[in-house]
Order: C-alpha cells, then structure tokens, then sequence
C-alpha cells in the first residue's frame, strides 16, 4: 500500500511539474488574435492584410522573437461583416492554451466602433491604424486605443494640402470645387467634417456624393461629377469593387482619373487592375512607400518564404495592403519592445502593452535598423497623442504599378487636434469617462 | 419642398441634353439589370421556382470562364467550356436537390436554392480563389467621342454593347420558349408537375434543360458584369439589383424583364440625379424597390406577369 501511494504521488508530482512547464512555455507566448476576412465582398482587400501579419508573426518568430519570447496568434474569420466581426473577437480573445490576448487589429471601422468597450473590459490593446474611430487619438479618453500612425481627418488634410499644391498654393483653393465619393457608412463618413472645415477655411466648395454598399452601380454619381458639377478635384474614400467602379464610371464619362486622389483604403493594386486602362493617372495616398525593396521584405522572403512557410503567394509581398499590414506589425512589436524595457523581455500583457505603445518612438535610425528606412515616416506615439504624427504621400498608377511618389504631405494637426479633442470629451461626457490627467 | 417639387424640373428645362444623357444611362444600365433578372424568369417560367442562387450562378460561370481563360485556355474555348460547366451545375442540381423534393410547395424550393447559393458562393471560391481578376473582352468603356463631340451626348461603347448582347440573348429565349416544343413543355411543367409528367412530359430533362439555359445567361450576365466590375463575390450580390426589375416586369415575362430593366434603370438614375441630393444621396438602391412595390400594388403580377387566377 505504502508502495502504491509512493507510485501515486510521484507520478501526481510529474505531472504538476509537466503542466507547471506547460504554463510557463504557453505564458513565454504573446497571443493575438487575429480578426480577418478572405471571404465575401471584401476578401480581395482581407487576403493580403492577413497574409502580411502572418507572415510577419513568422518572421519575428524566426528572428528570435521580441527579444526572445516568440509570438502566437489564431485567426477567426468574419467576412467584414460586424456582428461576425464581436463574435469572432469572443471567440479567440483566449488563446486555445489559455493565454489572453493583447492586443487586436479588427481590420473595420465598424468593428472598431464594436469592441471599444469589450477590449477596454478584457485590457486589450484596440489598434485601429487608418481607420475609424479617429477621436480615439486622444490618449486621455481613449487610454487602450491606438490610431497611429494616421487618422482619416489627418489625411483629407493632407491630401488637402496636395490638391492645394496642383492648384499653386492653398490660397488658390478659394472658389474651386472639391467633391467627396464615399461609401456609405460610418467609415466613408468620417472625413465630412474634416472637409467641411477645411472648406470653411479655405473658400473651396465641398460636394458629397454617396455610394451604397458595395458600389456596384454609380453612373448616376458619376454624371453629377462629370457633366454637372465638374468638380477640380475628387476624392474617394471606398472599399472593395466601389472604387474600381468609381474609376471604370469617371473614364466612361470622360472625367479625367488623374484628378481623383483615393485614400489610402482606396489605393491598391486590388483598385486599379480591374479597372485596366482606365486607372492609368488615378493617384492615391499612402503612409507608407510600395515595393519590396526593403531589407525587411528581403528577410522575410528569405526566412519565411525560402522556409517554404508563406501565407499566401509570394508575388504579393510588397504590395500596397501587404506593406500596410506591416506597419500595423512593424508598430505592434515596437510597442511590446517599449514595454519589455519597463517590465523586462516577458510576455507582457494588454495593459503592458498599451504602456508600450505610448512609448513608441520611430525614428529615422530605427526604421534603418528595422530594415525599413524610407518606408515611412518616424513616428512617435505618447500618452496624450495615440494618433503620433506622420505624413502621407501620393502614388500615381501608370496601368502596371504603383509610380511618381511625391514627396510627403503632413497633416494640418492644427485643424484636427482641436476637433479630435472636442470629440473625445463628448465621447467622455457621454459615457461618464474622466479623462486621465497624468498624460503629457 | 421647392426643391422637391420644382427645382428638379427646372434642372430637367434648363439642361434637356443632360436629363437626355441621365435617361439613355439609365436606360443601359437597366438592360444590364435585365440580363440578371432573365435568368430568374427562365427558371421561375419552367418550373415556378424562385431561384435565389442565380445571383451565385452569374459569379460561378464568371469566376469559371476568367479562371480557364487565365490557366491558358483560348476564351472561345473557355466560353464553351464554361457553358458546359454550368450544364453540369443544372446536372447536378436536379439530380441532388429538385428531383427529391419534386411536388413539394415552393417554399421548399426557394429554401433549397438559398442552400445551392451558399454553395456555389463558398465551392466557387474554393476552387478560384477571392482575388478580383480583371476580365478585358476587348470593348473599350468610354464613349463615343466623335458622336460625343458632334451631339454633346456621352454614350458609352460598353453599355451599347451590353444592349445588343442582351437582344440577341432575349430574341434567341423568346423563340425558344415560343417556337420549339421544348419551350411550349417548359411552360407547361410550370403550370402544374403532376399534369405534366401525367401527359408524359420528362420533368427531369425539362428541369435540367432549364437550369442550363439559366446557367448560361448567367454566363452572359456574369462576363458582361465581370467586365465592368473585375470578376469577384460581389458579382453574386447583382442579384439585389434584378428583383426590383422582376417585381416589375412579371416573374414569367422576358419581354418584362427588360422593360422592367429600363424603367427601373431610367427610373433610379433620374431620382438619383435630380431628387438625390435633397434626399441625403444615394437613393437610388431603395428607389428601385418603391417604384417595384408601388407597381405591386397595382399589378401585384407584374407589368406582363401572368395574371393570378385561382379557383376556390
């Protein structure tokens, strides 16, 4: 019996030693869930985001991790589409080993504006990059909400100042006619206000023109632009088969393409190709450059592809949502690298993280050392400012690729800071929020 | 309400050229509606099934012909191999889902196309993949610019090109359910099952023979719309834009197919130009389904459905 009960407790202790090494290897882990859509009406767009933070994760991985603890992630599906959207983010928050998400890219506005309270509840980092809800760049309300490295308000404004520059000079704007395409909902909304502002200012006129989901019809916006109101400029903010439509309608009614600026959502290979030689002249904005002339692209084809460990098909590496995604990787581990110098290199937490990406700070030395200088602008997150501040440039599609870089265009803060902060504290207000007041 | 009620005929007096150019877009875009919406009618005409995935049906044959083309395959070929296909679709179709549930109430029916739409939209996918894939038949989509020049009217070679596809493919269906015998058989299995295999009309081969025929308008619809669009998923939500036309035209009609495409077409362009800014914008979806809804009212069977009699 004494025999027996020695067996059994010995065999009890191994297994607590096993299962106690099984959580500390499962807790080494910094967990993501990953929220895409290869699926539906916006899976063109999906498919190379997806594809660009799994092969990320892996390159980081294969590199030695962030300093030495290796990322997981599980991926849930959704199909653009909200509801799917909370469910799937329910679904994998945990991973299937128990560890807690830190951080998600939900990837939509709508989403975005879904899971603000739930990520708050669960201490998740939200990072909605370049897209809604902008107000959320206030830091002091929106203390687990990262915008960065650009807003939607901060791009009309930039891309204001570029059609300012075609005009000779902001002061030429008064009198002209600026026209927004906008798929409506709560993303394509976004800007109005912006714009309107800016046209206030300014003395341009400011045209709305409308487009349902998903933009498959337009003629009749289209022969508003471009036989009525003829406007000097138009810009589209679209997704998915809308813009490429919106470029097909302009050409056939003779509006010309080389005066519609797309936004950055709007400014894909997926956007052009379809449309063929129609899109040749169609500009469009970025805050990021294209190409895989990178030395990170270079490792990442090496370590990751030459591994035979690709998410998809090599030949999209570099193009522009695959280099978007990056961005979106390439600050995520800089935040969990800013944090690992305050809590040591663990796998730190949500609450951590968001510690960490309020210490981000990009600069020019940095992106070389990433692999990535040129790429995009420096950028510094703090606590106040969860949008940072950077610039945007704008490409111009020949019919093959992505040409013409300009050079880069930085926002008018001074425009949207001011109603970023009025927004936020509403948002506050409403929601019985008390803004933090430690924040710089 | 001046603006509602006065200043869009203002705008239509003041620029008779443009309210020209709103109707003839319309009009064109209308008939491309309509080549959706014959593919509905041919299957609801011989059968009396409202088949939901037609939609799906329009973005497979697309997704297939783009496919084989860009594996290499002549487009001629990839054009006949694509119809014969969606024959093996129709195939497929009667014998795993139609022909169980034969004499079962139409509900049943439409319940089980949702089921086919679904799918193909996923098995369409799988096999093709969910990039765009850009699809150049070689018509230019611009206008005619010396007619352009000479009248101040912008008519699109695209669009013209559509509206003689879509005639030839409704003088070839018209004759087809008039002239032959095996028009005048689907016509009759639509009215009743029973009383037509009673009369010895094979309601397999007739089923099979009609989901083919609507599989490769689908192929038409989905070649021409993939043109504009680049062939991706969202070619199966162009159904949404048909029904209203259906509503209009009669379930049972191709003539009203494509009259119903044009007034609908005409309809929501010309709301959407001259009615849609004091509106908010972007009217033109949901104004095609009131102009439907108010014509149901009147004519719950359709411009040139047939009409409801029933026997109690």
């Amino acid at each position: 019996m004494k025999n027996i009960m020695k067996k059994i407790t010995i065999v009890m202790l191994i297994g607590v030693v096993f299962s106690l090494t099984g959580l500390a290897q499962a807790a080494e882990k910094i967990y993501i869930p990953l929220l895409t859509y290869t699926t539906g009406p916006y899976a063109p767009g999906g498919i190379p985001l997806d594809q660009a933070f799994r092969d990320y994760f892996k390159y980081v991985n294969a590199t030695g991790g962030v300093n030495g603890v290796e990322l997981e992630w599980e991926t849930c599906e959704y199909g653009y589409n909200t509801d799917r959207g909370v469910e799937c983010y329910e679904r994998i928050k945990k991973s299937k080993s128990g560890n807690m998400g830190v951080a998600v890219f939900p990837l939509s506005t709508g989403v975005t504006y879904a899971l603000l309270p739930r990520t708050q509840a669960d201490g998740m980092v939200l990072h909605s990059m370049g897209y809604g809800r902008t107000d959320a760049s206030d830091g002091r309300v929106f203390s687990h909400v990262f915008t960065a490295p650009m807003t939607y308000w901060s791009q009309v404004t930039a891309i204001t100042k570029y059609i300012g520059e075609q005009m000779g000079g902001m002061n030429n704007l008064k009198g002209k006619k600026i026209a927004l395409v906008y798929h409506n909902s709560a993303y394509g909304k976004e800007p109005i206000k912006t714009l309107e502002v800016l046209a206030e200012k300014y003395g341009f006129k400011f045209l709305k023109y409308p487009v349902n989901h998903p933009g498959l019809e337009q003629k009749s916006t289209w022969l508003k632009i471009g036989r009525q109101t003829k406007p000097d400029f138009t810009i589209i903010f679209g997704w998915g088969v809308m813009t490429q439509t919106s470029i097909k309608e302009a050409k056939a009614i003779g509006y010309p393409v080389s005066k519609i600026i797309g936004n950055w959502w709007s400014a894909s290979e997926n956007d052009t190709r379809p449309a063929g030689s129609a899109s040749v002249g169609y500009k469009a904005a970025g805050f990021h450059t294209i190409g895989k002339q990178y030395p990170l692209h270079a490792g990442i084809v090496d370590k990751v592809y030459g591994a035979g460990n690709g998410s998809g098909e090599k030949s999209v590496v570099g193009e522009v949502l695959y280099n978007r995604a990056l961005v979106n990787g390439l600050i995520f581990t800089e935040a969990i690298r800013a944090a690992q110098k305050k809590y040591g290199n663990i796998a730190i937490n949500g609450k951590q993280l968001a510690w960490g990406y309020e210490h981000v700070n990009l600069t020019e030395a940095r992106l070389n050392e990433l692999g990535l200088g040129g790429f995009m602008k420096p950028l510094k997150i703090t606590c106040a400012n969860h949008e940072g501040a950077n610039s945007l440039l704008i490409h111009e599609w020949d019919g093959k690729n992505w040409v013409n870089p300009s050079k880069w265009y930085s926002p008018m803060y001074d425009v949207t800071r001011p109603m970023i902060e009025a927004s936020a504290a509403a948002y506050a207000k409403e929601k019985g929020i008390t803004p933090r007041s430690n924040c710089n | 309400m001046q603006a509602f009620l006065i200043d869009p005929f203002v705008m239509m007096y003041d620029a008779p050229l443009f309210f020209v150019e709103v109707l003839v877009s319309g009009l064109m875009s209308g008939v491309m509606y309509a080549l959706v919406a014959l593919g509905f009618v041919l299957i609801y005409k011989a059968s009396g099934v409202f088949n939901f995935a037609q939609g799906a049906m329009v973005l497979f044959a697309a997704l297939t012909f783009v496919g084989l083309w860009e594996l290499g395959v002549n487009p001629w070929l990839s054009l006949i191999l694509s119809a014969l296909v969606m024959i093996g679709v129709a195939f497929s179709v009667e014998r795993v889902v139609l022909r169980p549930l034969v004499n079962q109430d139409p509900i049943i029916f439409f319940m089980a196309t949702i089921g086919i739409t679904y799918f193909l939209d996923g098995f369409g996918q799988t096999i093709w993949g969910s990039e765009v894939r850009p699809l150049d038949i070689g018509i230019p989509n611009e206008p005619f610019m010396d007619f352009a020049d000479w009248s101040g009217l912008y008519i699109n070679k695209f669009d013209v090109f559509a509206a003689v596809v879509c005639s030839i493919l409704v003088a070839l269906l018209a004759g087809f359910f008039t002239k032959t015998k095996i028009g005048r058989a689907l016509r009759a299995v639509a009215d009743d099952h029973q009383a037509a295999l009673s009369v010895g009309i094979p309601l397999k081969t007739i089923w099979t023979i009609v989901w083919s025929v609507a599989g490769i308008a689908g192929l038409a619809a989905g070649i021409l719309w993939g043109s504009k669009l680049g062939v991706q998923f969202t070619l199966s939500l162009i159904a949404f834009k048909a029904l209203p036309v259906l509503i209009l035209g009669g379930f049972t009609s191709i003539p009203g197919a494509i009259i119903g495409g044009l007034i609908i077409g005409a309809g929501e362009k010309i709301a959407e130009v001259y009615w849609g800014e004091v509106m908010g914008g972007a009217i033109e979806d949901w104004f095609a389904y009131v102009v439907a809804l108010i014509f149901l009212l009147f004519r719950p069977q359709g411009l040139f459905g047939e009409k409801i009699i029933e026997r109690v």
